[in-house]
């Protein structure tokens, strides 16, 4: 029992397999290394992960049979500042892409709670649908998700200077989308409705930097208290323009027409929403 | 005394793991998918509780009420006493020790039976259906037996629950081997403001309703004080315990439907139900002024079962996950969507509803019953 404290075992670690016991599920060929993740637990598969781009050197990993492993790309930090591919086969578990330090990953399932928690820079692209608190306190990088994210998502975003977040949703969204947010660019596309009204209450909520832009319809009702509604202006086009462009490259959609859509750009009507509670 | 393993609780991850799975065809399968969905959520969970609710699992008893009985501390006084409780206030048609496998890992065990019963009324009580009586019996065992515990009080079904990781206690109780039911709930515990006591694993039950629940219940006091003016005593040491009662008290005995169950115990907000038609508008302010103590406030997840019917439900303001599949006649809930996954890779829909908005499974035979009720108030 390695984790052994004062004769206790480790109910998570002590179960864990070492990188020795576990060289049977990668495969490198030539730059690429694939692992099979089925059955493992998150620290095997991270260590496996780590083991193939650090000792092996590869530069994209393409990880099988993925179902609920949580961290996926957290402990993948390099001092070189080399970049990695992570190609998601399967349902990856909470906390996708936490703490992301540059790297590119790209699932092809649907994720689940917390993608991008703490996100520093690089890029998540799900060909699918993400649970709740999507780009949780994201902090540089940019997200795509396909289908609908959950509640609470971009809660707390932000930016400093040129580091600026950007998450990009092509379905719908549910309550509390952008609470507290404080930085960084967030889109919702709606897509998948017709013409029907995005569902999410409590939208910006608390919201006290950065900008949403949204697609569709959404009554004054569903805002919070802490957003107002003003003009899209040249620069917003043009910013969504490249992203959406991006967006629809990835996952197949047409440009023009997800453009020609009415858009609500939302910011936040003052810097400290609350700063009025506890002074006087 | 621990089992074999020395173990250090871990508090490194956390939240509770739920998961149900229903078969609306009423084909009946074993605990292996339960299980499997539950070692796929494995970190949700610290070992410190884990259990199973399976439905139609006793055909050959199912008109007798299923009581399974634990015994803190292999309390055979108690075990006596219970016996004589039950000689006296049912006719008892079999009772056997629940078999287990002792080669599991898991923590001291209590003793376990089950007594396969029907009410045996008498003077004042025979005024009681069956189920009150039941209740009322259940509670007198719950809070005047000492180390005496009924864990689960429904017919053609049972609770299977302990101290250890779900797999641990399904080994325990055998449930992949044993059982076969046509609906299962489960649960892993990662217990933060109660004791990890076998009692205290979930699911709670009372007659057939099972609740299996991740979260906190704040407005706990407030229900509990409520559900105790109807007769039920809250004894497990669990939040999670008053849930099962008011499902019991709005469901059974008033008669309520989910769809407005959910909604006492995840009401719209006040400024939401401020822009309602009118109609709506003195519906939901009637519901929360008769139903205000049994709002259930705090961050919660729910699967409630009961014979023929399942459903999810978080807070309204989903503080808890939630995730819903399907797959031909079988429908999920679960904490996590992998742990459908792991058990029914190409499911048909996967789904996540709004907060305080129900998934619900039911057998169709139910669901015929249902609309044949419906057209005929209609």
């Amino acid at each position: 029992m390695k984790y052994s404290i004062g004769g206790f075992c480790d109910l998570f670690l002590d179960f864990c397999k070492g990188i020795e016991d576990l060289l049977d599920r990668v495969k490198v060929e030539g730059d690429t290394a694939v692992i099979d993740a089925k059955g493992l637990t998150h620290k095997e598969l991270n260590d496996l992960m780590r083991y193939a781009v650090v000792e092996k050197g590869v530069s994209r990993l393409k990880l099988l049979n993925v179902m609920g492993q949580r961290y996926i790309g957290t402990r993948l930090y390099l001092p070189d500042s080399r970049k990695v591919e992570i190609e998601v086969h399967g349902f990856p578990g909470n906390d996708l892409g936490a703490f992301l330090a540059g790297h590119k990953i790209v699932v092809y399932g649907n994720a689940q709670d917390g993608v991008g928690n703490t996100m520093d820079d690089g890029e998540i692209i799900v060909h699918g649908r993400a649970g709740d608190v999507v780009a949780m306190a994201m902090r540089g990088g940019r997200i795509m998700i396909r289908d609908d994210v959950g509640y609470r998502t971009a809660i707390h975003m932000k930016e400093y200077k040129d580091k600026v977040p950007v998450l990009i949703v092509g379905g719908t969204a549910q309550d509390f989308f952008g609470e507290y947010m404080a930085g960084g660019r967030v889109v919702l596309l709606g897509l998948n409705l017709g013409d029907k009204p995005h569902r999410a209450r409590y939208i910006g909520t608390g919201m006290h930097g950065g900008i949403m832009y949204i697609r569709g319809k959404v009554e004054q009702w569903q805002l919070g208290k802490e957003v107002g509604i003003v003009d899209m202006e040249e620069e917003d086009w043009k910013f969504l323009e490249k992203h959406i462009g991006d967006f629809c490259k990835e996952f197949g959609f047409e440009k023009d027409e997800i453009l020609g859509g009415k858009f609500l750009k939302l910011k936040p009507v003052t810097k400290r929403p609350y700063g009025r509670i506890y002074a006087y | 005394m621990r089992g074999k393993r020395v173990v250090l609780p871990d508090k490194d991850h956390q939240a509770c793991g739920l998961f149900g799975v229903i078969d609306r065809s009423g084909r009946r399968f074993s605990g292996e998918m339960a299980i499997n969905a539950m070692i796929n959520m494995k970190v949700r969970g610290n070992g410190l509780g884990g259990g199973f609710a399976a439905y139609g699992i006793y055909p050959e008893y199912k008109d007798y009420y299923a009581l399974h009985v634990m015994f803190q501390d292999w309390d055979m006084e108690a075990k006596h006493r219970v016996d004589e409780f039950l000689d006296a206030n049912f006719d008892v048609v079999y009772a056997e020790e629940i078999p287990v496998n002792p080669e599991a890992n898991v923590a001291s065990p209590p003793l376990f039976w089950r007594y396969f019963v029907s009410p045996n009324k008498k003077g004042d009580e025979k005024k009681l259906s069956d189920d009150d009586y039941v209740v009322k019996k259940v509670m007198e065992i719950n809070t005047k037996i000492n180390n005496a515990y009924v864990v689960s009080s429904g017919k053609d079904m049972g609770v299977f629950k302990g101290v250890g990781f779900p797999e641990d206690i399904a080994e325990y109780f055998m449930l992949a081997e044993e059982y076969k039911g046509y609906m299962w709930t489960a649960h892993s515990r990662f217990p933060t403001n109660t004791p990890g006591w076998w009692g205290g694993a979930h699911p709670f039950c009372i007659l057939d309703w099972t609740v299996v629940h991740n979260g906190e219940i704040s407005s706990y006091g407030t229900n509990k004080r409520y559900l105790e003016m109807f007769g039920y005593y809250c004894t497990l040491l669990t939040d999670t315990e008053v849930m099962a009662y008011a499902v019991d008290l709005l469901m059974r005995k008033q008669g309520l439907p989910i769809e407005i169950v959910s909604k006492i115990f995840a009401p719209p907000m006040w400024d939401h139900i401020d822009i309602m038609d009118e109609k709506k508008k003195k519906f939901y302010t009637a519901l929360r002024m008769n139903y205000g103590p049994l709002l259930i406030n705090g961050p919660w997840t729910i699967v409630v079962a009961r014979h023929g019917e399942m459903f999810g439900i978080t807070d309204r303001i989903r503080l808890r996950p939630i995730t819903s599949g399907e797959k031909g006649d079988l429908l999920f809930v679960s904490s996590e969507e992998s742990a459908i996954r792991a058990v029914c890779p190409d499911l048909d829909r996967v789904y996540t509803p709004m907060g305080g908005e129900p998934v619900i499974g039911r057998l169709k035979s139910r669901e015929k019953e249902l609309a044949k009720q419906l057209s005929e108030v209609e």
